[in-house]
């Protein structure tokens, strides 16, 4: 599969109106990110910090995962080692079936959908409730995020609200937020209360003390875990910081470039599983010790997953989650799908336009343009490079690299200017796809130069 | 600086296509009592292709503009892009290489320019003029709000400068970008358009004509009545 994001593309902006739609909200969402940014004049230190922090932990990973380790046992936690998503999906299903757990739920984590989870333990017999709303709503119409903060974002409430007519027999024609909220509420603490597991992703682990630290808007972790007796934490080993000094730098920055928030409504801190519970913790490495070892995309593992460069990405707003093919979208899902695998995610390299926007916006600094710039350089030789700029590149470098046939070209360039509009614009031409073609200028400034007429100004 | 040697870059789509930026560059250097030379060998810098995944093809480019452009003191060109593709394949270009605006802005310390143009003009923030020159505050950076070119457009006698909404939003143009992703590319510059005729503003102005090309390219097809000038134009009118 090598599915191309500019075709993906294309038929999503084919729906003029959700694109828009879809543009416009996540802007509004860099814009509340721009307007909580500004209220703190160290901004730009923090993310500075952030860089710095992240860099230094994740170069000083055995020490710090060691002793988070360590902490978190002595805490009465139990800690699992998975090197890949198999290790983890059987991790979590022993532990399941050990206790005859039927019924898993599960607060938002990217982690497990880039492990696949939820199928591997469906078809283990399973069941599995998403308790975040974006996230469940997803599950009960069988589609996967198109962004990793607000997953449903590409959703509108009247579709919510049909589906929740047919799932949870909402009212007809109701699909007023509260009362969509209200019905997903009541459905869920049916959730909570028969679940005999919970399970959380991790936004931090905190080396010094053992904490895993959880943010949502929703307290739904909290909910999920209050009830069972069992609670599985999934955390990638790049998640782990050093004490809460660190932590409090990515906590300042981590909702106000998410969602444009001061905090989330919720950062629960799980240091020790409750009176006759068990916690277990399961630190995913799944290619991530790889990334270590690449000086060019290293700085891939400093995400925070906020998503600031889905919601600033020119192309993303444009082009909607789905059009990438690796399930992180966006800027940081273009990196960490070609770190994934190269000819499987190559499709969505061209799905930007170097902008750099999304190098600003990151909380971590993350060179997130420059990245994708190394990627374009080895298509070639991964043989997924496209055809027509291959050709237009060695077009224009034999040309280039011969100055005489360059001024030739530019003298007879102006013919162009007349040539039948069928020449010029058919199906081979993306350029005349949307856009007519500049004209030529009758002179070159080269030919004026040669002419004298630059210097004869008086 | 009376013996300093400047040569003129000229980036090869402004040659063919929008010459007159070239010209307006020289002008406002002869304005400034330099006398500017032209190596007539000059082709592009290699930009379009290594933005394309093909930087292998721009290397010789990279080259000859070294052989060429190596011996003078400073080179000039009108185009911000070209200018950051150059600096960042050639280290010792930093400190020799100036867009227009920034060596009139930061070097010349240009205080009057000479000309009048009576006009609203819509500023095009390109995104290598703004998030690699810096030629004005980066929205998504947490930095006093600057703009060097809307300093220089103020120094013309009767102009109005305004700003699109989403100022330094990208247009979508992206070298080759604009023909591998045509949809979104089209689908970036139409709204980036959008905004600029907002303005009420009866010309779109920047230092990159790469995205002015993009945007004349989809006005002209969707008929939508907006005339570009390169930013140059404007500062060397009267000259």
């Amino acid at each position: 599969m090598n599915a191309k994001h500019s075709e993906a593309a294309a038929r999503f902006i084919q729906n003029r109106a959700l694109e828009e739609w879809h543009n416009e909200t996540l802007f509004l969402v860099r814009k509340k990110r721009d307007s909580q940014a500004i209220t703190l004049p160290e901004w730009e230190q923090l993310r500075q910090l952030a860089s710095q922090i992240k860099m230094h932990t994740i170069t000083h990973l055995d020490k710090y995962l060691e002793q988070f380790a360590l902490r978190a046992e002595a805490n009465g936690a139990i800690v699992h080692w998975a090197k890949d998503a198999r290790e983890h999906n059987e991790i979590i299903h022993a532990l399941l079936r050990e206790r005859q757990v039927g019924k898993l739920v599960k607060s938002k984590s990217m982690l497990t959908e880039e492990c696949h989870l939820n199928p591997y333990l469906i078809s283990k017999g399973i069941e599995v409730v998403e308790s975040d709303l974006g996230e469940r709503i997803l599950q009960l119409m069988n589609k996967p995020p198109s962004h990793i903060v607000m997953p449903a974002i590409h959703i509108k409430r009247q579709e919510v609200g049909k589906l929740f007519e047919e799932k949870l027999h909402t009212e007809k024609g109701n699909s007023h937020p509260d009362y969509l909220a209200h019905a997903a509420r009541l459905h869920l603490r049916n959730e909570f209360l028969t679940a005999a597991a919970a399970l959380t992703g991790a936004n931090f682990g905190v080396a010094a003390t053992g904490d895993v630290v959880v943010c949502t808007n929703e307290g739904n972790a909290d909910m999920g875990t209050s009830f069972p007796k069992l609670h599985i934490v999934s955390m990638g080993i790049e998640k782990v910081t050093p004490d809460y000094q660190a932590l409090s730098v990515f906590i300042r920055l981590l909702a106000r470039s998410a969602t444009g928030q001061p905090a989330t409504a919720y950062t629960s801190h799980y240091r020790k599983p409750r009176k006759g519970c068990e916690m277990h913790i399961i630190l995913v490495d799944n290619g991530r010790s790889d990334i270590i070892g690449n000086p060019d995309h290293i700085q891939a593992l400093k995400c925070i997953r906020c998503a600031a460069c889905m919601n600033t990405c020119p192309v993303y707003r444009r082009s909607g989650g789905y059009s990438y093919t690796y399930f992180i979208p966006g800027p940081i899902g273009i990196n960490l799908g070609m770190l994934k695998s190269p000819g499987e995610y190559a499709g969505n390299v061209s799905a930007c336009s170097l902008c750099y926007s999304c190098n600003n916006v990151c909380p971590a600094q993350i060179d997130l343009a420059d990245q994708i710039y190394k990627w374009r350089q080895q298509l070639d030789s991964l043989g997924k490079a496209d055809r027509t700029k291959k050709l237009i590149s060695g077009g224009l470098k034999y040309i280039f690299t011969r100055p005489g046939l360059y001024n030739t070209a530019l003298r007879l360039a102006p013919i162009i200017n007349k040539s039948p509009r069928f020449l010029i614009y058919n199906n081979l031409d993306a350029w005349g796809k949307g856009r007519e073609l500049p004209a030529f200028a009758k002179e070159s400034f080269t030919q004026m130069w040669k002419k004298g007429k630059i210097k004869q100004h008086p | 600086m009376p013996h300093a040697t400047f040569g003129l870059f000229v980036p090869c789509y402004v040659n063919a296509l929008y010459p007159e930026a070239g010209v307006a560059t020289w002008r406002l250097l002869e304005y400034l009592g330099v006398d500017a030379d032209y190596p007539t060998g000059q082709t592009c810098c290699g930009q379009p292709m290594a933005n394309a995944g093909f930087e292998r093809e721009a290397v010789p480019l990279v080259k000859q503009f070294h052989s060429l452009f190596a011996r003078y003191d400073f080179i000039i060109t009108p185009s911000a892009s070209c200018a950051v593709f150059v600096k960042e394949h050639l280290e010792e270009m930093n400190g020799r290489l100036y867009e227009i605006c920034e060596y009139l802005h930061d070097v010349a310390k240009v205080e009057t320019l000479p000309g009048k143009f009576a006009h609203k003009v819509s500023i095009h923030n390109s995104c290598h003029g703004v998030r690699k020159l810096r030629l004005s505050s980066a929205s998504e950076r947490m930095e006093p709000h600057y703009s060097k070119l809307k300093k220089l457009l103020y120094m013309v006698e009767g102009i109005e400068v305004v700003e699109p909404a989403n100022a330094d939003e990208c247009c979508g143009f992206g070298g080759m970008f604009s023909i591998e992703e045509p949809a979104v590319s089209v689908c970036m510059g139409h709204d980036k358009l959008k905004n600029h005729l907002a303005t009420g503003a009866q010309y779109i102005t920047g230092a990159d004509s790469s995205c002015l090309m993009h945007l004349q390219g989809i006005a002209r097809r969707e008929k939508m009545p907006a005339r570009f000038i390169h930013i140059a134009q404007i500062l060397a009118a009267g000259l």
